[in-house]
């Protein structure tokens, strides 16, 4: 039998410093990357594999050439100054056709206009992407995707007004019925009526009101946008449209109404089991046997408006993942406190679940803004493989190979990434679990 | 509990009904979880609802604030029928309060945020209004310096404690109280039933299910006990305890208060 002996604490234990050996950089390299034999013999190869491709790359860095006419010329002045055998990047061409990756062959005198649209972008989307600015800010947000039309692509200021005033018929009719006939009922009245202006009233009336107050800058075609200039329009038009209406996919798919919640799960596994080339090509090609004969879509809106599509089927299945991971209790305590269904949704259940899945949303954006690429498909002039053919094609640059995409994959890398780090500084500032 | 002088003058039972529920059945599937349920509840009862595990308690006071749907019978909350009617749920939950077992606080949202949503929102109260009622509330139920922490950042008693004072910013007429101390630290359950206590001290009308026998004891004016989705016995405490009739009872009784 063991025999024990009772006690009683009588003063308690103050808290003390972990001992000293378990801290500091020493401490650390011992415990992560020397621990063992097998890890210290991985350790070592890693630092020679990194240093056999610095060793490579970091001469070809540093005979960078920036001024010379073309890609012979860059050669020569690196031959001449290191050297026959030497290696060395090209940059001079970026520096002659930068404007091409920026904007594509958009008019060079109308590059302020482009300019413009992003400086005003940067500040329509201050207000989206950080809370403690002023509120009012989101008017101009709103109101942005209008100038921003106008300014791209020129032509009478009345155009984005009527289409504007579309929107605001959508609300007007949404207000009046929505008390009467419940939210979705009236939004498809709101959204029916505004179909029917867009269709029927757009063109005549805003032809007619320029006649009447001419408000016009030059056009600019859509075959004229290229570069980062295209796929900025697409990735930030996608991105924004994507988002809600992934979100409504993804509360239909929830829904109790079987018409709803079949339409949004044919949707999303239709257009998610579809390659996303197979959707361009439809943009291109066979959208326009669909619409009323005569109508003339413009090919970047067809591209933005089935990239939006693929997008938002990817994002009703990733927020319906955060839905998943909502304890049932949330629903019940909105329920029990007596607040309606869209009432639950947007107080109580959409800013968990979104929270829940900003990882996976940011991954499905900057999938998309990598995917505006693949509009080369159609015909377009996207920076990585539209604009690079073009350089390639001058008899100056001939054969010229890794700079183009070295720069091209550059600017999509620090777009990418600070998508990236916004979204973890977003997930640590809502985080308020405290767990 | 037996220790405490409770407060009983205000705790007056009135003629109105609060609550009527006849021949209500509910099914989940083929099980038949509610059967044959029959009771009213008036103005400033305190009833205690207890049984075993699966005997439907939860559910049927569940029921009455339409969290569950029942499929046959009747149920009148304060004149209100529930049937689909949407108005009618809606109507309904906002004149009745629910207190979880797990609290169910919005953990993105502060103490007083998770206090003022619903009046804001469902009651159209203005902001400051509801803050002022928030705030009362919460010194009730002795929290109001945790008024700006999230619910992550409180003790289980502390987060139920703001769950109570979260359905009274509502000015509730009944208060529906589903286990709220089971999921509790022992050390905890007490705050818990000294803030239920001093609710019905005020004339609330509260339908707990609770195994907190000696809170049954201390205040409520009925205990009920279900077994197998109906129910089986109900008396005043004193005589449920002390004299229990059904040998159903008489077991549950032995095996809680047994040890």
């Amino acid at each position: 039998m063991t025999e024990f002996t009772p006690f009683v604490r009588k003063d308690m234990l103050e808290p003390r410093d972990p001992p000293g050996n378990q801290q500091g950089p020493i401490a650390w390299a011992r415990e992560n990357l020397f621990s063992g034999p097998m890890n210290t013999v991985l350790t070592l190869l890693g630092i020679l594999a990194v240093g056999w491709l610095a060793l490579h790359i970091i001469p070809w860095l540093m005979h960078s050439v920036w001024n010379a006419n073309s890609l012979s010329e860059c050669r020569a002045i690196i031959a001449q100054t290191w050297g026959p055998d030497a290696t060395g990047a090209c940059w001079a061409m970026v520096r002659e056709r930068w404007h091409q990756y920026v904007f594509g062959f958009y008019p060079m005198d109308l590059y302020w206009r482009p300019t413009l649209a992003f400086l005003l972008m940067l500040v329509a989307i201050a207000p989206v992407l950080y809370q403690s600015l002023p509120r009012k800010m989101m008017w101009f947000t709103a109101l942005y995707p209008f100038i921003c039309y106008w300014l791209l692509w020129g032509g009478t200021l009345w155009a984005p007004i009527v289409v504007l005033a579309g929107f605001g018929l959508f609300a007007l009719a949404f207000r009046f019925a929505a008390p009467k006939l419940g939210v979705p009922v009236s939004a498809g009245l709101g959204l029916l009526a505004a179909a029917v202006w867009w269709l029927f009233v757009q063109t005549p009336l805003s032809t007619a009101l320029n006649g009447i107050i001419p408000l016009s800058i030059r056009d600019v075609d859509s075959d004229q946008f290229g570069g980062f200039l295209l796929s900025i329009v697409i990735g930030i038009t996608a991105i924004s449209a994507s988002l809600p209406m992934g979100i409504l996919l993804a509360l239909g798919r929830k829904s109790d109404m079987l018409l709803v919640k079949s339409l949004s799960v044919m949707f999303i596994e239709f257009i998610r089991g579809v390659p996303l080339i197979t959707l361009l090509f439809t943009a291109s090609l066979l959208l326009q046997y669909f619409l009323p004969p005569g109508s003339n879509f413009d090919i970047i809106l067809r591209v933005i408006i089935l990239v939006t599509l693929f997008a938002a089927a990817y994002i009703a299945e990733v927020i319906r993942g955060g839905l998943a991971a909502l304890p049932r209790g949330q629903y019940e305590a909105a329920d029990a406190l007596g607040l309606d269904y869209w009432q639950a949704q947007r107080l109580i259940i959409m800013p968990q679940a979104l929270k829940i899945s900003i990882p996976g949303i940011v991954s499905s954006f900057i999938g998309l803004f990598k995917d505006t690429t693949l509009v080369a498909f159609v015909g377009l002039m996207d920076p990585l493989k539209g604009i690079t053919a073009v350089v390639r094609a001058d008899i100056n640059w001939k054969g010229i190979y890794w700079e183009p995409y070295i720069f091209a994959g550059t600017i999509f890398f620090l777009i990418c990434f600070g998508m990236s780090r916004y979204s973890m500084w977003l997930e640590r500032k809502l985080k308020t679990d405290h767990r | 509990m037996a220790e405490q002088a409770i407060d009983l003058s205000k705790m007056t039972i009135s003629d109105e009904v609060a609550v009527q529920i006849s021949n209500m059945n509910k099914w989940y599937g083929q099980f038949h979880v509610l059967r044959d349920v029959n009771m009213t509840v008036h103005k400033g009862e305190r009833i205690v609802i207890c049984g075993p595990s699966g005997s439907g308690k939860s559910t049927l006071i569940r029921c009455i604030n339409r969290l569950e749907e029942h499929q046959s019978g009747q149920i009148v909350v304060d004149g209100t029928e529930l049937t689909n009617d949407l108005k009618n749920i809606d109507k309904v939950r906002s004149e009745v309060g629910m207190v979880f077992q797990h609290f169910n606080l919005f953990p993105h949202l502060t103490i007083l945020e998770n206090c003022t949503l619903a009046p804001i929102w469902v009651r159209k109260i203005p902001k400051r209004e509801a803050e002022e009622t928030a705030m009362h509330f919460l010194s009730k139920v002795k929290i109001p310096d945790q008024a700006h922490k999230y619910p992550g950042q409180l003790s289980g008693g502390q987060q139920q404690r703001v769950a109570i004072a979260r359905s009274l910013c509502m000015r509730p007429r009944i208060m529906l109280f589903d286990e709220p101390t089971s999921a509790l630290d022992p050390e905890m359950i007490k705050e818990v039933l000294d803030t239920m206590i001093s609710l019905a001290e005020e004339g609330m009308t509260m339908l707990c299910v609770t195994h907190e026998m000696g809170f049954a004891q201390a205040v409520a004016n009925r205990v009920i006990f279900m077994d197998k989705g109906q129910i089986v016995e109900q008396n005043s405490p004193r005589e449920f305890f002390n004299n229990p009739q059904s040998e159903r009872t008489k077991l549950f009784l032995s095996q809680i208060l047994g040890h």
